[in-house]
């Protein structure tokens, strides 16, 4: 059976979700193995094991802590030619982009971008990805080996699979650390407290509608009752009432939490992308005729600033606070 | 500093796409062409580096001959002078090819720095400038939301999903940025006037070497289909007679989350 690689982008040696999404999608397209590199890379190999990587190639280099893309490429290509995976996937993440596309330049290999699903066809392989915000899907057949895939977010449910753990490769590689690169100084955290909207079982949105970047304020204390994270709309985010980090959508996160709730969020399809892989939608706009009650399970035509405060009463008082 | 800026012609994002069956491709007859809304940002960043910094600015771009309307925007934007390169061995180009183009163009002359957007409006692959970078051997600094560049170094602050990471390169190098950077500028009257005298040099596949190595002849992907998605179904919608509130906490015991 053909080999599916991913690469298993981590955070302080933990996996980003993305990378046991893709895991789990990748067992069943082949033999999957993982390659994770950086300082701390070994932590995420019993994770990446449970996830269905077979065998794990790992480089803990130092480089790999400030400089991400070119040492990453270069262990890539090298494992790349001497064992020929058919498939390699990377987490639609900026640095995955990166990545990737440095790959494909150094190999010539083609790369999708975007996708959402892939099969085997023809003994190649059949990639989906959505055009205009999801309504339409194109299949797209790589041409050439590896074929590179950069996976959205969520595409796949993350699940662990019984069985053993990963065969674990040491890869050394000499990375030539005297060529130009790009090196990160600092790193600044914006993160709002509260559970991460990637990971969140309910969100709370916030759109345009708001009026005003203060107005925020009563989605916070609605999140807090509902152990909720908070996102927001580009709108919103382009008119620097909340950082990018908030963002939800084409040009955002995708999220798929068990509820999002939609507040003064008109429903352009960009936004819609980004979050109607939710369980529940609730939303909430003056107009009627606004396109998010096209996809919510529940719509409230009303006045977020008058129905926000009265629902966090309201659950207050069911929790008997 | 010497910068060249990549721009990309797209169908205007705001109004609605559509795709030919038949060819499997975006249908531009009938569509207005607009300078990709995210590359105006490119643009604007180059104009402030060289502003502050001195020397020019370069308007790039490859398409076909309508393109030069998005070059021309650029130039009315302040660039100095444009490059096109156009050629019907390139229609359809994937973002390999797209690259080689770039990569091509830049190899013959000595920028201090690239600069695109992060990713086209239409396309949203985001591979081409990373791609670029690769192919010259020089550094990227990618997902700018601020950029300065003084001597012989440029520093970035690269938006994460967690914030942001201040990220520094030595020049010459590529840059990617955000719609958050900054707001482009509104081409003056005199500015509009001014680059319809701006030169713009044309270039061909054949003046860049490229023949058989990007366009038609080295395409590494053929769309194969394209079909709707299953569309989610509308639920109930009612009207807040003030009993909105409820109704939701209602919804959200229902759906065992309070
Ligand atoms: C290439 C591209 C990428 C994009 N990527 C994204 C993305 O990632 N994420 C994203 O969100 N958008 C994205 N957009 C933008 C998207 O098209 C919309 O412009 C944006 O989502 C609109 O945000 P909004 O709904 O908050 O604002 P608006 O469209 O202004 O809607 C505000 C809504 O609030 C309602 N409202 C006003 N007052 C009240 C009130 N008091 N009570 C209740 N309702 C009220 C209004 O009826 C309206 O429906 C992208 C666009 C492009 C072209
Ligand atoms: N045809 C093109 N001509 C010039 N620059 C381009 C072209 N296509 C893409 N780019 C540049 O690369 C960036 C990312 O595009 P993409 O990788 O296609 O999403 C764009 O914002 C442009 O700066």
């Amino acid at each position: 059976m053909a080999a599916a690689w991913v690469f298993a982008e981590t955070v302080d040696g933990t996996p980003r979700p993305v990378v046991l999404e893709m895991l789990t999608r990748a067992r069943g397209l082949g033999q999957a193995e993982a390659v994770a590199l950086g300082p701390g890379a070994s932590k995420a190999v019993e994770s990446l094991g449970r996830h269905g990587a077979e065998r794990v190639y790992l480089n803990e280099d130092d480089a790999f802590r400030d400089v991400l893309a070119q040492p990453a490429v270069d262990v890539l290509s090298g494992l790349i030619e001497k064992h020929q995976p058919s498939l390699v996937l990377f987490g639609m993440t900026n640095d995955g982009r990166d990545v990737a596309s440095r790959l494909s330049a150094r190999l010539g290999a083609p790369l999708i971008a975007n996708a959402t699903d892939l099969a085997q066809k023809d003994g190649g392989w059949a990639v989906v990805t959505p055009v205009f915000g999801g309504t339409m899907l194109v299949t797209t057949v790589p041409k050439g080996q590896p074929a590179l895939v950069l996976v959205r977010p969520k595409a796949f449910a993350a699940e662990a699979k019984g069985g053993g753990a990963a065969q674990v490769e040491q890869v050394s590689v000499t990375i030539d650390t005297n060529r130009p690169m790009a090196r990160v100084l600092k790193r600044e955290r914006e993160q709002a407290s509260g559970p991460r909207l990637e990971e969140a079982t309910i969100i709370v949105s916030g759109g345009r509608g708001l009026g005003a970047p203060e107005n925020f304020k009563i989605l916070d204390e609605l999140a807090a009752e509902l152990g909720a994270a908070v996102g927001a709309s580009r709108a919103v985010v382009d008119a620097g009432w909340k950082p990018y980090s908030f963002q939800i959508g084409q040009t955002g996160k995708t999220v798929k939490p068990a509820v999002y709730l939609a507040f003064g969020i008109s429903g352009a399809m960009q936004h819609t992308v980004g979050m109607k892989g939710a369980k529940t939608i609730i939303a909430v706009n003056k107009d009627p005729e606004a396109p998010i009650f096209k996809i919510a399970d529940l719509g409230v035509v009303g006045d977020v600033h008058k129905i926000v405060p009265m629902l966090t009463q309201e659950i207050r008082s069911r929790k008997g606070k | 500093m010497n910068v060249l800026v990549c721009v990309k012609q797209i169908p205007d994002p705001n109004a609605p796409g559509k795709i030919d069956p038949q060819s499997k491709r975006l249908v531009r007859e009938g569509v207005d062409l607009v300078l990709d809304p995210g590359d105006e940002h490119a643009v604007e960043a180059g104009l402030q580096i060289v502003e502050q910094a001195g020397g020019e600015v370069t308007v790039l771009s490859m398409g076909p001959p309508k393109a030069l309307d998005a070059i021309r925007k650029a130039l009315s934007m302040g660039g100095a002078r444009g490059i096109h390169v156009q050629d019907p061995g390139l229609e359809n180009s994937d973002a390999l090819s797209t690259a080689r183009v770039i990569g091509a163009v830049a190899a013959g002359a000595s920028y201090d720095l690239i600069i695109c957007g992060t990713e086209s409006t239409d396309g949203s692959t985001g591979a081409v400038p990373a791609m670029v970078a690769e192919l010259l051997g020089l550094p990227l600094l990618s997902f700018a939301r601020k950029l300065t560049a003084e001597g012989k170094t440029a520093q970035i602050h690269r938006q994460t999903d967690e914030g942001y990471d201040i990220v520094e390169a030595p020049l010459p190098a590529v840059v990617t940025v955000t719609g958050g950077i900054n707001e482009a500028r509104y081409p003056s009257l005199r500015g509009i006037m001014q680059s319809k005298n701006k030169e713009v040099k044309a270039l061909s596949l054949k003046d860049l070497g490229l023949e058989g190595k990007a366009g038609k002849g080295a395409l590494t992907q053929e769309v194969l289909t394209i079909a709707p998605a299953e569309a989610r179904k509308a639920g109930e919608v009612v009207e807040d007679k003030g009993d909105g509130a409820r109704r939701i906490a209602d919804f959200l015991a229902g759906a065992k989350v309070i």
